[in-house]
């Protein structure tokens, strides 16, 4: 969701919204032939016999909302990093890559592998030892039930409003690669989730997430190992973007980011390495629950530090065949006259209605189609529906999970019996689903609203962030320092997005700088609600009387006894393969400078 | 996890190895009849070298973690 909610602005525009506009009238890009739909049937026969098979294993509140915390490491890692890997962030993704070049590759590696490791190494063991079920979980248990309350009805109301988002949007994403009616695709599709998820809980959510990875490799790998060859290799890509593009740096990442206008994106390094690699991606990575809950669910603690970890090498691999073939498109795709074909913006495809002219984010769709014959071309659509039945399966089984935890049991029915919260889980997530099916229509019949949803999730990451951190790191802050922090922060966010809403001209004091675009007014607006946060939380928690230490243990750095975990081989220990993790994510860095 | 629940790998190896199957049939009558498919690159016949790796993954799977297997 991350992603998406950054992709909008990346893309120069909603996805969605100029998607909604070319599915009118527009000739889909891809005809499917009866092996493509069985390998598109087969994959829902698959999900729904998972499903049901998982039922007997969903009886208790424990099993139902995480999994029974029998995940293994790898498990929970993949998972982990695919609740993340949706279709329309693969497809926006590319669609930046194709307009941005590399830079867009900083959304999966700095934007993504130091906040894993961080969450792995560092948080986890506070997360895991005071067995909370959820984040705002953690913020009732350090911060009492007003910061849990906030965050509770913040996160539900957001997930289940862009599960909504992500419903439509891939139904419109259907409706223009394959012509599919929309209805069709939002009925086909949340039915299958819902009963997939009422009928096996956080489990089947996860098998399922593990399934898609593997799904989405098998299907997407083909194209950027077909566009090398066809490219002449990386050097030859590479040759071939110099000579075609010689204006335009499509190749380096950090070498443009001197300053916000010597660069496509207008980002200075500083908000990249600050903004997107602290603020945005710690407070997704490490407080958003859709995420954390799969890490939760691990069958130890070792197993819950090593899965982010685990999910860092995957997340750094993930732009082969998300940013490869954006950057491949470039110098691959051709007009039927064998002229090389120009991906244009969304406004400039509406625009000219029937011209046969291809926005960016529908690059990896023409890929497909330009290598993938019938069979492997299902393989691929069924990747990207499979990216998104899982996403919106992580938004419901979150948002039962936060329902059930921390708004039904703390303020409607506090001493019921284990069932009933099971079946509260089992009726919150077909509500999910269907309150995701009302917003997407609300979506569709006022488009402009999704432009407020995306920002709106936005506002709550960064003061979560701040929150949770100052919670886990200061034995000094109080109850109310939580709390003021936690609201003062999201209204600092919600503050400086409507500044710049009504004076765009407030960009340059939010951004730092009158070059800097929406993707670095995101960045810096997060370092500052962040900021307000911590600063909130310290000044007000000076006035109050911190908890009895005795009180912060399994919750506060340096109040906590840790479990002390068997020894093990060299191999099998997290601070082994996260070293391993910096090295590699600090080689891509310095090889791509 | 318990050793009575079939494994995730399970699943996974059972569906690589029907999409395998199905890719590299559809690769072999490709490649018998000369009919190719209208791609770039067809004459690579990726369905029959990437359905054959799927089948072969697929069953690897399938197999060591059958439902059943100590």
């Amino acid at each position: 969701m991350l992603e998406l909610a950054l992709t909008s602005h990346v893309a120069g525009g909603l996805i969605p919204q100029a998607l909604t506009m070319l599915a009118i009238g527009a000739p889909s890009l891809a005809h499917l032939g009866p092996l493509d739909i069985a390998v598109i049937a087969i994959y829902f026969a698959m999900v729904m016999w998972i499903g049901f098979y998982l039922k007997k294993r969903a009886n208790t509140s424990e099993e139902f909302f995480m999994a029974g915390r029998e995940m293994t490491a790898w498990i929970a890692g993949l998972s982990f990093v695919s609740a993340n890997l949706g279709s329309l962030e693969l497809m926006g993704w590319a669609g930046s890559a194709y307009q941005y070049g590399i830079l867009a590759a900083h959304w999966y590696w700095i934007g993504a592998v130091p906040a894993m490791l961080f969450l792995g190494i560092v948080m986890m063991p506070f997360y895991y030892v005071c067995k909370t079920h959820s984040v705002p979980g953690y913020l009732k248990l350090r911060f009492g039930q007003g910061s849990s309350i906030v965050a509770a009805f913040s996160f539900a109301f957001m997930t289940i409003l862009m599960s909504g988002v992500n419903m439509f949007s891939m139904a419109l994403v259907m409706k223009v690669v394959l012509g599919w009616d929309i209805t069709f695709s939002i009925v086909i599709s949340s039915l299958a989730v819902a009963a997939y998820v009422a009928l096996g809980g956080l489990r089947s959510a996860i098998f399922n997430e593990v399934l898609q990875f593997v799904l989405i490799w098998g299907g997407a790998l083909l194209v950027p190992i077909l566009g090398l060859t066809e490219a002449g290799g990386w050097t030859g890509l590479k040759a071939q973007i110099i000579r075609n593009f010689p204006t335009q740096d499509y190749l380096h990442m950090w070498r443009g980011l001197g300053h916000f206008s010597d660069n496509p994106m207008g980002v200075h390094w500083t908000g990249i390495v600050l903004g997107l690699g602290f603020a945005i991606s710690f407070g997704y990575w490490t407080t958003d629950f859709l995420v954390v809950q799969r890490v939760l669910a691990a069958n130890s603690l070792r197993s819950a530090r090593m899965a982010p970890v685990i999910g860092s090498f995957f997340k750094m691999a993930v732009p082969f065949i998300v940013i490869l073939p954006g950057l491949l498109g470039l110098v691959v795709l051709q007009n039927a006259d064998g002229s090389i074909m120009h991906l244009v913006g969304e406004d400039i495809v509406s625009a000219h209605p029937g011209a046969g002219m291809h926005s960016y984010n529908e690059v990896l769709p023409l890929m497909l189609v330009r290598y993938c014959s019938p069979g492997l071309l299902g393989l691929g659509i069924t990747a990207l529906i499979a990216g998104f039945m899982s996403g919106m399966a992580g938004n419901v089984s979150a948002f039962a999970a936060v329902w059930t935890y921390d708004i039904y049991q703390p303020l409607i029915n506090k001493n019921a019996r284990d069932e009933h919260y099971v079946a509260i889980g089992r009726w919150a997530t077909i509500l999910g689903v269907v309150i995701s099916i009302g917003a997407a229509y609300l979506v569709m019949n006022a488009k402009g609203i999704m432009d407020y949803v995306q920002a709106l999730f936005s506002f709550f990451i960064a003061p979560l962030l701040g929150a949770v951190l100052t919670g886990m790191f200061s034995k000094r802050a109080t109850k109310a320092g939580g709390f003021w922090g936690l609201l003062i922060g999201t209204l600092t966010s919600v503050g400086l997005w409507a500044w710049v809403k009504i004076d765009p001209t407030a960009l340059r004091y939010v951004a730092i700088s009158p070059d800097a675009k929406d993707m670095a007014e995101n960045m810096y607006r997060a370092l500052w609600s962040f900021s307000v946060t911590v600063i909130v939380v310290f000044v007000v928690s000076m006035f109050g009387h911190a908890r009895p230490l005795a009180e912060l243990n399994g919750l506060v750095y340096g109040a906590t006894k840790l479990p002390k975990e068997e020894p093990v081989p060299f191999y099998k220990n997290e601070w082994y393969w996260a070293v391993i993790a910096v090295v590699v994510f600090l080689a891509l860095n310095i090889i791509f400078w | 996890m318990k050793e009575s629940e079939i494994s995730i790998w399970f699943f996974i190896g059972v569906l690589l190895t029907i999409y395998g199957a199905l890719i590299l049939s559809y690769g072999i009558w490709e490649l018998v009849t000369g009919n190719l498919a209208n791609v770039v690159l067809a004459r690579l016949h990726a369905p029959v070298w990437w359905g054959a790796l799927m089948l072969l993954l697929g069953l690897f799977y399938a197999l060591r973690f059958r439902p059943g297997k100590a």
